[in-house]
């Protein structure tokens, strides 16, 4: 008898110990989490070059074959353009796709694939720059 | 080889005059050296007008895109082509250290000491035809166009500057610090090396170098070497030009008059 209620207390303890990993992940329970991208288009002038499930697999495809045929060749004015994107999906408020929640930055946040276009891209739809004075 | 166009029927020739018009702010008859300026730009415009390319057509090697500059138009003081190249390239950046700012194009005096005589002249990328920055290139970042511009491809750049040891020129620059001021058609970026493309974005479109429109003496003229109809071709089969540094063999396709 004694030897039972020891027992029982024992798997008590271990259950007391344990941590409750249902609830852990539920809901937004978690605040640092980035959230699922709510896409809105904000500057949509007509179509996209493509159907959005294309886009989505496939855009860095595109602009990469692009960029090659662009810069080696000079062949211009084909559709998968990286400033025609950004004419089309630059947020309103931000004028850019990498602000916070913009196009660009949120789903690559999200899905944490990092993004070097903008290295030495221009984020921003019809920026114009200055330049200096030498 | 097409027949030239009348500027009625040739939207390209109207919109660059508008353009040049616009760049000058004043017209065509309000300052002589605006009137020369234009003449220069539509004569090259014409030369040009064969070799507009649609879009989604490459480069063509029929075509080898130079620049012809008259050093003895270049008046001393004035720094236009840089200030309209910078502008058009977005080149911004103000370093404390002056010697890391990126320099597409720079003006140089030469000054004969026997007799004092002083010579000025834009120096830029000399667009050769063999290019040592292509040769020494370890990644295939350094490239040239089939119509004779030479290019960094920012994508496969490691940045590793030997390019810049072996231009002997010294045209090309590295970039030391990140960048947001870029123009849209004008990507560059930290750790890439970069010099002048001769607008190649402009060219590409059938206009000129910002350089070459902004000069108001119409000392600087662009057009096709290959092409003997051209204005820039038809100059250099007349009059003595040279190619700086003709010794090393590389055959520049910026040529210089009065040096």
């Amino acid at each position: 008898m004694l030897r039972l209620i020891r027992f029982l207390l024992m798997i008590a303890a271990m259950v007391a110990v344990l941590p409750a990993p249902t609830f852990a992940h539920s809901g937004d329970a978690h605040p640092q989490r980035t959230p699922v991208p709510n896409m809105v288009i904000e500057n949509s002038a007509g179509k996209c070059v493509a159907p959005p499930e294309e886009m989505r697999r496939n855009h860095m495809e595109m602009l990469k074959h692009q960029r090659d045929l662009t810069l080696r060749q000079g062949v211009r004015g084909e559709p998968a353009s990286l400033n025609a994107c950004i004419e089309c999906h630059a947020g309103k408020k931000t004028g850019s796709v990498l602000g916070k929640g913009d196009f660009c930055e949120s789903c690559h946040s999200y899905a944490a694939v990092k993004l070097d276009c903008f290295e030495c891209h221009q984020p921003k739809a019809g920026f114009k720059a200055t330049g200096v004075k030498p | 080889m097409t027949a030239p166009q009348s500027p009625d029927n040739n939207p390209r020739r109207a919109f660059i005059a508008a353009a040049g018009a616009g760049v000058a702010g004043l017209g065509f008859t309000a300052i002589a050296p605006g009137l020369h300026l234009m003449a220069v730009a539509s004569d090259a415009n014409a030369a040009n007008a064969a070799d507009a390319r649609k879009a989604g057509t490459a480069a063509s090697s029929a075509v080898r895109w130079g620049l012809l500059i008259d050093a003895n138009k270049c008046v001393p003081g004035c720094t236009k082509c840089i200030d309209a190249c910078h502008t058009e390239n977005g080149v911004s950046e103000k370093l404390p250290d002056p010697r890391q700012n990126s320099q597409w194009i720079r003006k140089i005096e030469l000054v004969d000491k026997r007799n004092g005589r002083v010579t000025q002249l834009p120096m830029m990328c000399q667009h050769c035809a063999n290019p040592p920055c292509v040769d020494v290139c370890p990644t295939g970042a350094s490239m040239k166009r089939a119509d004779g511009i030479v290019l960094v491809d920012r994508h496969t750049c490691i940045g590793c500057r030997y390019c810049m040891m072996a231009c002997p020129y010294k045209a090309r620059s590295f970039v030391h610090t990140p960048l947001h001021e870029q123009n849209p058609e004008v990507p560059r970026g930290q750790g890439c090396v970069e010099a002048c493309t001769l607008c190649v974005h402009r060219v590409d479109k059938g206009q000129q170098p910002a350089c070459v429109e902004s000069c108001p003496e119409g000392a600087i003229i662009f057009g096709d070497l290959n092409d003997p109809a051209s204005d820039i071709a038809k100059r250099i089969a007349s009059v003595p030009t040279t190619q700086v540094r003709a010794d090393l063999r590389l055959n520049p396709g910026v040529r210089y008059q009065g040096i």
